[in-house]
């Protein structure tokens, strides 16, 4: 098969599954059970250096 | 001082001597320009490495903030100046006899140096300079690898002479946000290689467990870019002491590429960037953390896997094979998603401080550019359904469109971003003028909304002109006809970018006095804060 068309086939099935899965997978992450605390302390990053910076 | 110091001052001479050689046996005159520049440089370039003997080495503690001073005086020069070539063609294309008998100054040549003006050269060196201070206040650590910072901000601002330079003297690429010839673009690719490690290098030595969401973004964007450059950029020279080369792509394939670059580049450049500004200066402003930061993530993931899809729409109804075309539909009209849920995370961090955007004007000015950043990544999906780019297509509505986005979103974003910068770059609590800043806010959004509806009357007047028949079949309308019936919308478009550049001046002049109205200084400058 010509490089084009393999390629082409991979990014229209594996490629494609694989990076929706990833995607799929990080917004699950973020919304596991018991990050609210760590995201909300991560959040608070720009306001620790006071009003300064 | 060690031998690492002579080994630069060797390559420096070397870099000299060999761009002396090439401007000497160059093949036409703007490429020995280009050369003989390259060889000043470089020349300068030892001249500061030499001088710098014997004298005791720089503190080394807080953080490096004299690249960032730089960066942000540089910034607001270089918009200054992209505004008012933007003006001047404004004006060209109102009264097309303006400067035609000056070649360096015609129509053709002044547009890209526009646009790169402004994303480049101004855009570009905001990113820079919030980015360099942005990721040393967030992982409480000094910039890495000592100086290189410092090659990245003069190289870059190389790069910008350059480009200009050959956008006047004729030397093009004919690529869209991508003129620069190859020997440009090579030495883009090394300084842009640099600003990758010394961005990397400092999130690798942080000092704060958590890498913060704007970080994200600004990595996001060093990296696409560097990806974007140097796979549009992929073309062969016709001599290597010429300015001209040829793209090893051909046909629909480097329309393509160009495309997939060209959008990206308002997606990682112009977007992803800026967000990382947002996501740093917004909470700062209002001083209340980001509303979501969970959306954040995924406001970041969403947008970097749906933009690099987009481009196929800038190619709808060409010889690119329909299900390309309608491939970047799709993928743009899914980019109301992210693109909102940003919009509304950036002003919902507002929420319960709303009473600030009355006493504030530095975070209403954000606030403002969050809005039309909104307001233009939905007209941008819009305008992406072929139905409605059959009509918009080729048209002034583009133009309006981009520039909602490039002065709304951009421009303002990163000029609220300089008004809070500045005064604390220089150990001041506040800009000289408040009042001023109020002056500006009003009279940029004022300038950027008669801009964008005159550009959307003329553009959509432009296309249905364009496509009326009469009951025979024959196309009513010659193309002259339509150009002499949009006169009237380029005058009231010059208008508004008039009073964009007046916003602009009454900007340099509030940071002229707040950086050299000799207040004392009140604050600490570059202190690494300790962990809270």
């Amino acid at each position: 098969m010509e490089t084009y068309t393999l390629m082409r086939h991979f990014a229209d099935s594996w490629g494609l599954v694989a990076m929706f899965a990833f995607f799929v997978a990080t917004a699950v992450f973020v919304f596991r059970p018991g990050s609210k605390r760590h995201y909300d302390e991560a959040a608070r990053i720009p306001l620790k250096n006071g009003s300064e910076d | 001082m060690g031998s690492g110091s002579l080994v630069q001052m060797g390559l420096w001479v070397l870099l000299a001597i060999i761009a002396i050689t090439m401007g000497a046996k160059a093949e036409d005159a703007p490429f020995a320009v280009h050369m003989f520049i390259f060889a000043g440089a470089a020349i300068l370039a030892l001249i500061f490495k030499a001088r710098s003997f014997g004298k005791p080495a720089a503190e080394t503690t807080g953080y490096l903030d004299g690249v960032v001073r730089w960066g942000a005086i540089i910034t607001v020069f270089w918009g200054v100046v992209g505004f008012l070539v933007g003006l001047v063609i404004a004006l060209q294309l109102a009264y097309p006899d303006l400067l035609t008998n000056i070649e360096w100054l015609n129509f053709g040549r002044l547009r890209p140096l526009h646009t790169s003006a402004v994303v480049f050269a101004f855009g570009g060196n905001a990113l820079i300079c919030t980015s360099f201070y942005v990721v040393q206040r967030t992982n409480r650590t000094r910039l890495a690898l000592g100086n290189l910072a410092w090659f990245v901000f003069w190289g870059y601002q190389l790069f910008i002479v350059l480009a200009a330079t050959g956008y006047l003297m004729g030397v093009t690429e004919g690529r869209e946000y991508a003129e620069p010839e190859w020997h440009v673009d090579l030495w883009l690719t090394v300084v842009w290689v640099a600003y990758f490690l010394v961005f990397f290098g400092t999130l690798l030595q942080r000092k704060e467990p958590h890498i913060y969401v704007a970080n994200w973004f600004y990595l996001s964007f060093i990296v696409t870019i560097a990806m974007l450059h140097i796979v549009n950029n992929l073309s062969i020279p016709v001599s290597f002491f010429g300015s001209k080369s040829y793209s090893v792509f051909s046909g629909v394939q480097d329309a393509l590429t160009q495309w997939w670059y060209g959008h990206n580049a308002v997606g990682f450049f112009l977007t992803a960037g800026f967000l990382g500004m947002m996501y740093y200066f917004i909470p700062k402003r209002a001083d209340r953390p980001v509303y979501s930061y969970r959306l954040s993530i995924v406001h970041f993931w969403s947008l970097i896997f749906l933009y690099i899809w987009a481009g196929p729409h800038h190619l709808h109804y060409t010889a690119l094979p329909d299900w390309a075309q309608t491939l970047g539909m799709v993928f743009s009209i899914m980019l109301w998603m992210p693109s909102w849920g940003g919009m509304i995370n950036g002003l919902m961090t507002l929420s319960g401080a709303w009473d600030k955007l009355r006493t504030d004007p530095v975070l209403r000015m954000m606030v403002i550019s969050v809005a039309f950043y909104g307001m233009s990544t939905f007209e941008g999906p819009m305008m992406s359904i072929k139905a409605v780019n059959s009509l918009s297509h080729y048209t002034d509505w583009t133009i309006g469109h981009v520039h909602s986005g490039a002065l709304g979103w951009v421009g303002m974003i990163s000029m609220g971003c300089m008004y809070h910068l500045i005064p604390r770059l220089w150990g001041q609590k506040e800009v000289y003028s408040l009042r001023l800043v109020s002056w500006h806010v009003w009279l940029s959004t004022l300038g950027i909304v008669v801009y964008a509806s005159a550009m959307w009357v003329s553009g959509i007047m432009q296309g249905l002109m364009w496509r009326e028949y009469d009951d025979q079949g024959f196309l009513v309308y010659s193309f002259a006809e339509t150009v002499a019936a949009m006169h009237p919308y380029y005058v009231i478009r010059a208008f508004g970018g008039a009073l964009f550049l007046v916003g602009a001046l009454i900007m340099v002049y509030n940071l002229y006095r707040t950086v050299w109205g000799r207040s004392p200084v009140t604050q600490n400058v570059g202190v690494i804060s300790a962990a809270a």
